[in-house]
């Protein structure tokens, strides 16, 4: 996607999910390998206006609140410029009301003159409790109301919403017919997709029309110890080592003793996650997307055989472990992408439960706790635990349970310099 | 044969396998029903959107109400179609409960996940009838509808697809327009689109003017998004779509498959030729697309365009048989290689992968083949014939020995409701390297006769 930079522009009241879908669609871009950023306005006004006192700042008669809303915003698009144009950023999301013509004119305008094409993403949301719950997850703990108790908070915030609401311009069927947008009603019921240009903005389109806010909880584990693991060797097709079969079960009482709704249960094609699903007693899926990353050469191999087969692979994977293909096999990166219709179908999703291996559990869990490519290869998945994540506010609390059955450490920290002997130092058994 | 990987193990618990790229399902099966007036392209929906489904894995047909009514009442004129025409009424209304029929016995009979009812559905009433059939039987529904207000659309339409069809073969050109453009109006003054209020609880999607818009409702599960995702992706611009493979490689030569080798002196002639050839196609803004493998670069590298590399379009991972001979195989591996062709789209070469896997990897392929206008893709035997089952609807047993010889580039353009395919030898020559399915495929079998298909090689 060597093509002009995209600008995402959010469109709607306040409390409608707009930077809940920022943030969200950001993580999301950012894992599959498109750079973006988002630029909160929001943000702008708080590190502006350094105390925040009411919605009286937000009413349309407040000429000096207008003046600094407005730099504001052109603070932030000129920071988009500069992401866009000159810090190889390819997504720039603009977060903020937009709710009349005249500003996205402007924004419009703004992008033609920098080539950047634009893509509208407006929620539109009618329902009280809806909106009464995104104030009370989001909006009272923001820096905003630090010193307000609940009820005055939720009176203001209520208050501010009513002054966007007499100039605000939804996206017009006519008027907007040459525009780039999705129009998102009543949290994905219902869409209106108008114009699509381009791959990226299908992509987004497709994405947004996935994602729910329906409560539900994911839990990532990795499969049994294997006797692979046990003998200190990467990769292949191994069974379960009895400690393994003893963690397999321990899961299923976990489980059970959970009382999840509906819990769907995914495993890989390889044989470790499905003697480790069996035990669960939960009807399971197997996914071919879900098998360990291939070492292609290095299969089997344990890390002292690796390093003295193929000791220049072995150090050019220290230099750069996310893009590094093993030869015949597969790298980080190509993880990632072959993990993309895993993540769009957990998406969808509610309560599941993913039984996966060390490589591919990193992958995941970087998409949802937004780890960089960096990180990614070095995240700790130890084998026996339990990670449970539960989407809040606009990220993922993560509770990690340790299912108190030993296993063997196969995680395998960055060395300090990528050479023979302290290639070996960081070992893992 | 595909549940070998997991053969000590009862599955007792394992409910589906995502080989491909769709769960399959054990859920209700899912009634697609199309909307709108006759010439909003429904049919070529229809058959595109199965197409799709099918080769993804969903099992999935269409049923036409036009071609249930054909075989009952040969056509006169638009009279049949007048809304006071008791007669013919009862008559479409018998056609549809009979499609409708049909429709219950693919999906308990035979295996079908999706169907697809194509027909006008213009009204509320016939809409209200389908989802209360399709409640009863258990059966979620998707509506599809078509809105189009764009005569030159409309006309072209009706110049591709109404003037040839069988309802006007003893007409000339003005009279079967005419004829049509009433039956038309027929329909319009009945006709009730989906309503944003009254039909809030259906799920839906509504196309305008040929994709420049969407409304999408109430979309309910996986099947329905990956159906949205697709209809939001393909468009009716006239394109051509070139396949080719690499040139004749060295592993070639010897008869080997898989590898990463370079061209041999024939495939580097080839790939001038092709480029040559491509030049003088004259083609408007032509994207190439090469994989990662050597063989695919160095041909594209000739052509003096610019070229994407896609690791999807990687040739089949043959697993433990990279690089060997079929002789080889035979030698090391006989009873896979019975296996293999025993159920060749099935069958996974150990630590390697089937045509099965390969249709899942080529999906997002395919995807940005729809969304894409002219192109060139310069791939592998085995990707090759993915793609081409894709484009020209070949079935799973067809698809793995769909002929795709070297040296020839394959030009197809989308015409009517399927696909222009020219063929196109460089004349240069080359090995062949496909294997036609032997008589003998048991594992009991002599090597002769497992090896009496195999192509020369040096």
């Amino acid at each position: 996607m060597t093509n002009c930079p995209t600008l995402i522009v959010t469109v709607g009241l306040p409390a409608r999910g707009k930077t809940y879908i920022s943030k969200k669609l950001t993580r999301y871009l950012n894992w599959i390998g498109v750079p973006t950023r988002e630029f909160n306005v929001g943000q702008y006004r708080r590190e502006c206006v350094k105390i925040y006192k009411s919605f009286e700042f937000f009413r349309p008669d407040n000429e000096e609140g207008l003046k600094i809303r407005q730099q504001c915003a052109s603070a932030a698009l000129n920071d988009v410029r500069q992401y866009l144009a000159d810090k190889g950023g390819q997504v720039a999301v603009f977060d903020a009301t937009n709710t009349t013509r005249e500003r996205r004119g402007t924004i419009t305008a703004f992008a033609e003159q920098n080539g950047f094409k634009v893509f509208f993403v407006e929620s539109v949301c009618e329902d009280p409790e809806v909106i009464a719950e995104n104030i009370v997850q989001v909006k009272l703990g923001s820096p905003d109301y630090t010193n307000c108790n609940t009820e005055e908070a939720m009176e203001d915030f209520k208050k501010r919403i009513k002054c966007y609401e007499n100039s605000y311009e939804t996206l017009d069927e006519v008027l907007d017919r040459d525009l780039s947008y999705i129009k998102i009603m009543d949290v994905g019921r219902r869409y209106l997709v108008n114009q699509v240009q381009d791959h990226i903005q299908s992509r987004i389109v497709y994405y947004l029309m996935n994602i729910h806010i329906t409560p539900r909880s994911i839990y990532l584990c990795r499969h049994g110890e294997s006797d692979l693991n046990v003998k200190g060797c990467i990769g292949g097709d191994s069974g379960l080592s009895p400690r393994g079969k003893e963690f397999a079960n321990y899961l299923g009482q976990f489980i059970q003793s959970q009382e999840i709704s509906d819990l769907k249960v995914w495993t890989s094609q390889m044989k470790r996650t499905i003697q480790t699903a069996e035990a669960v007693s939960v009807p399971y899926e197997q996914w071919k997307a879900l098998n360990e990353i291939d070492a292609g050469v290095c299969e089997e191999m344990m890390y002292e055989e690796i390093q003295q087969h193929y000791p220049l692979e072995f150090a050019m994977r220290d230099q750069d472990k996310y893009r590094y293909r093993y030869p015949k096999g597969e790298s980080y990166e190509d993880l990632v992408q072959r993990l993309e219709p895993v993540i769009m179908e957990l998406e969808r999703q509610e309560n599941i439960l993913v039984v996966c291996h060390q490589a591919i559990m990193r992958c995941l869990l970087a998409y949802f706790l937004d780890k960089t490519a960096e990180e990614l290869p070095y995240l700790k998945c130890p084998l026996h635990t339990v990670l449970k994540l539960t989407p809040v506010a606009y990220g993922c609390k993560v509770e990690s349970i340790y299912l108190n059955v030993d296993a063997v450490n196969t995680h395998r920290d960055r060395p300090e310099v990528a050479g023979a002997k302290e290639a070996l130092v960081s070992n893992a058994h | 044969k595909f549940m070998k990987c997991c053969d000590i193990i009862e599955n007792l618990n394992c409910t589906a396998l995502l080989t491909s790229s769709v769960p399959q399902f054990t859920n209700s099966p899912t009634l697609i029903v199309m909307v709108g007036l006759p010439a909003r392209g429904k049919t070529y929906i229809s058959k595109k959107l199965t197409r799709y489904l099918n080769w993804i894995g969903v099992p999935t047909k269409v049923f036409n109400l036009g071609q249930y009514r054909r075989e009952v009442q040969s056509y006169k004129s638009f009279e049949f179609f007048r809304p006071d025409n008791e007669e013919a009424m009862q008559i479409r209304k018998a056609c549809a409960s009979n499609a409708l029929k049909d429709v219950v016995i693919y999906f308990s009979k035979e295996h079908g996940q999706v169907a697809v009812f194509d027909a006008t559905n213009t009204t509320r009433e016939r809409r209200v009838s389908i989802v209360s059939f399709a409640k009863e039987k258990g059966y979620k529904v998707f509506f599809v509808e078509s809105i189009c207000d764009d005569p030159d659309i409309i006309a072209q339409n009706i110049a591709d697809v109404k003037v040839s069809s069988p309802d006007y073969l003893n007409c000339d050109k003005e009279e079967a327009l005419a004829d049509f453009l009433k039956r038309i109006e027929c329909y319009k003054q009945t006709y009730v689109p989906l309503d944003d209020e009254k039909d809030r609880r259906l799920s839906y999607i509504k196309i305008f003017n040929v994709g420049s818009r969407y409304l999408v409702n109430c979309v309910q599960d996986h099947i329905q998004s990956r159906i949205v995702y697709y209809l939001m992706n393909i468009h009716v611009t006239p394109r051509s779509i070139y396949l080719s493979r690499h040139g004749e490689s060295n592993m070639n030569l010897l008869g080997r498959i898989g590898g990463d080798s370079g061209l041999s002196p024939r495939g580097h002639k080839y790939a001038t030729a092709l480029g040559t050839f491509i030049k003088s196609q004259h083609i408007k803004d032509l994207k190439v697309w090469t994989s990662h493998m050597k063989r695919t670069i160095q041909t594209a590298e000739h052509l003096g365009i610019p070229y994407e590399q896609w690791k999807a379009l990687n040739e089949i991972d043959a697993g433990v048989c990279e690089e060997m001979t079929y002789e080889e195989i035979q030698d090391n591996h006989p009873e896979e290689f019975a296996l293999r062709d025993q159920d060749k789209y099935r069958y996974r070469y150990p630590k390697g992968e089937s045509y099965e896997d390969l249709v899942h990897r080529l999906e997002p392929v395919i995807m940005e083949l729809e969304r894409q206008e002219n192109v060139l893709v310069v791939c592998h035997q085995a990707v090759m014939r993915c793609l081409l089952a894709y484009l020209l609807d070949k079935t799973a047993d067809e698809l793995p020995y769909l002929k795709c010889p070297l040296h020839t580039a394959l030009k197809l353009t989308p015409v009517a409701y399927g696909c222009k395919v020219e063929h196109v030898f460089l004349n240069i020559e080359a090995v062949n390297t496909h294997r036609e399915r032997p008589g003998n495929v048991d594992v009991s079998r002599d090597p002769e006769e497992a090896l009496k298909t195999i192509p020369d090689h040096f």
